[in-house]
């Protein structure tokens, strides 16, 4: 396999909330089109780690280079790395007061600067990827909690970034929908994105991670192909976390 | 939830009872003891009276005083919701000295008894702002036009507009502060997902002011607002201290040329309940309509 640029590299970051150490001397490097996927204990830091990549937390030390762009103080330089970077939350975070269609548009008109008319086209086809076209006119609180994710997705897709991140997509998610959003995800990573997941639905992983994180007190503990990650982790806390969200 | 009683009990019969005896005292100290007379007849003639000239009937002092009531307070209104917009987001700022600068002139204004506030901005706005853009002689100019009908919808008479628009500062400033507190509350009860979500898009601080937060934020301190927009309306009776022509200070003007304290008061009171009951229930209205609204959805 020839290897393709890093468009995501971490080095040696540090992140402190007062006094509690978050991330802990954390390096990582992320090709393009690569698909990685975190998992670990609640509180081990996975989360914290995908929000510095789009600057939702700053990083208290080490170094940060996001599609050629180091993330720093300068605004212009955050604003540019976050146009790249599209986000999925848990809690989806739609825009309450304006249709799923605005939803879609509004970041590509006020961000972009494209027309009215071209973010409408835009929105209406990733509409289509995630597969509710009828949907455009609601608003998000008519929607189920499956279809609001896949909008969630559909907006981040709207803005054509290059990295997207997913922060523990499915968790708010009743079983029953988990899969809607899950099969959007396994068609995006089949279509070449680049993409960050935490997440601990292993199946998924399986299916289309190209490296596995494993996360505990803000370190990397075990990164490694999802072939050898699931058959031989080297860690004992790996095998344990594994072992304990496998058994069901 | 308990039921409300719809028949009267005992009790309130003796409660009727009591109130109808007080009001009546009070009834018999006027009557009895004051020797009022009373003189309801001719306050119909203060509200409106008929312009030989014109061949119709006019608006006469105390209509005069409520319509100038409701131009500075609508005119105050906005430009307090703008003022407050402003201050609100600037007590939410992430810079410290705009944060500073904020609070400050906040808690001047919450803690000065208005009428002060009033008077000190009155004396500055009068002496200094309104001679230094010559409105005073500009708003002439406009009274001596032949054709001035829609200034005069708009502001009344043209030669009392300097102190109309002074009026209409100090009210807005001070209610601003009040404002400004209700659009903070509001803007931080937004959930931290929506600006986080409108950051990861890349959005600057001005489109996720404009198009995420403010939006959400104003539409949830609606109801708070309405309040406040009827205690301007209440407040304003003070700018007929610094002579503007409003209803309080034309009230002021019959009491003292015609001795009529009561009917002209309770007269006054009247509209001003009007106004400001009538206003709570339009808002009463769209509250709810927009709620079954979102009830539908």
């Amino acid at each position: 396999m020839e290897e393709a640029p890093a468009v995501i590299e971490i080095q040696n970051l540090d992140k402190f909330f007062g006094k509690f150490q978050a991330l802990n001397d954390v390096s990582l490097k992320v090709r393009s089109g690569e698909r990685v996927v975190i998992c670990g204990p609640s509180g081990s830091g996975k989360s914290t780690l995908i929000r510095c990549i789009n600057r939702l937390e700053e990083h208290s030390a080490g170094r940060l280079v996001v599609d050629g762009i180091e993330l720093d103080d300068e605004t212009k330089n955050v604003r540019a790395v976050r146009m790249e970077v599209g986000m999925v939350f848990q809690q989806f975070n739609l825009f309450p007061h304006l249709t799923v269609l605005e939803n879609l548009t509004v970041g590509p008109m006020r961000v972009r600067k494209i027309s009215r008319k071209e973010a409408e086209a835009r929105a209406r086809k990733f509409l289509e990827r995630v597969h509710i076209p009828e949907q455009a006119e609601k608003y998000p609180a008519q929607l189920s909690g499956g279809q609001q994710q896949r909008v969630a997705i559909a907006r981040s897709l709207c803005m054509e970034p290059r990295i997207m991140l997913f922060d523990e997509p499915t968790s708010a998610l009743d079983p029953e929908m988990i899969n809607e959003v899950l099969d959007v995800m396994v068609e995006l990573a089949e279509s070449g994105m680049t993409m960050i997941c935490v997440t601990h639905e292993m199946g998924f992983a399986r299916k289309v991670a190209d490296m596995m994180v494993f996360m505990e007190e803000g370190r990397i503990i075990e990164s490694a192909p999802p072939g050898e990650f699931f058959s031989s982790p080297r860690s004992d806390r790996c095998r344990m976390f594994l072992d304990q969200i496998l058994e069901h | 939830m308990q039921k409300i009683r719809k028949k009267l009990h005992w009790f309130d019969l003796v409660l009727i009872i009591l109130l109808a005896g007080f009001f009546g005292y009070i009834w018999f100290q006027i009557e009895g003891k004051l020797k009022y007379n009373w003189r309801w007849e001719v306050i119909p003639y203060y509200m409106f009276r008929f312009d030989e000239e014109k061949g119709r009937w006019v608006a006469n002092i105390l209509v005069q005083g409520l319509i100038t009531t409701i131009r500075i307070s609508v005119y105050a209104s906005i430009l307090a919701v703008i003022l407050g917009t402003v201050l609100g987001l600037a007590r939410c700022a992430k810079n410290l000295a705009v944060r500073m600068i904020a609070r400050t002139y906040l808690e001047f204004l919450r803690n000065i008894p208005p009428l002060v506030v009033i008077f000190i901005f009155f004396f500055f706005l009068s002496e200094q702002l309104v001679v230094a853009f010559n409105i005073e002689g500009w708003a002439r100019g406009i009274a001596r036009q032949e054709n001035n009908e829609v200034w005069e919808f708009f502001f009344g008479d043209m030669r009392r507009f300097p102190s109309m628009i002074s009026g209409v500062i100090v009210l807005a400033l001070f209610e601003s502060a009040f404002v400004g507190e209700i659009v903070r509350a509001g803007i931080e009860s937004i959930d931290r997902g929506q600006r986080e979500a409108a950051r990861s898009l890349g959005m600057s601080w001005y489109s996720e002011t404009r198009y995420i937060i403010l939006p959400q934020a104003l539409r949830r301190v609606l109801p708070p607002l309405a309040n406040q927009f009827i205690s301007l309306i209440k407040d304003s009776s003070i700018i007929s201290l610094i002579s503007v022509q409003e209803l309080t200070y034309k009230t002021t003007e019959i009491v003292s040329s015609s001795r009529m304290i009561f009917e002209a008061w309770i007269t006054t009171a009247g509209l001003y309940f009007a106004l400001c009951f009538s206003l709570s229930l339009l808002f009463r209205y769209l509250e709810s309509a927009s709620k079954s609204d979102k009830a539908k959805a």
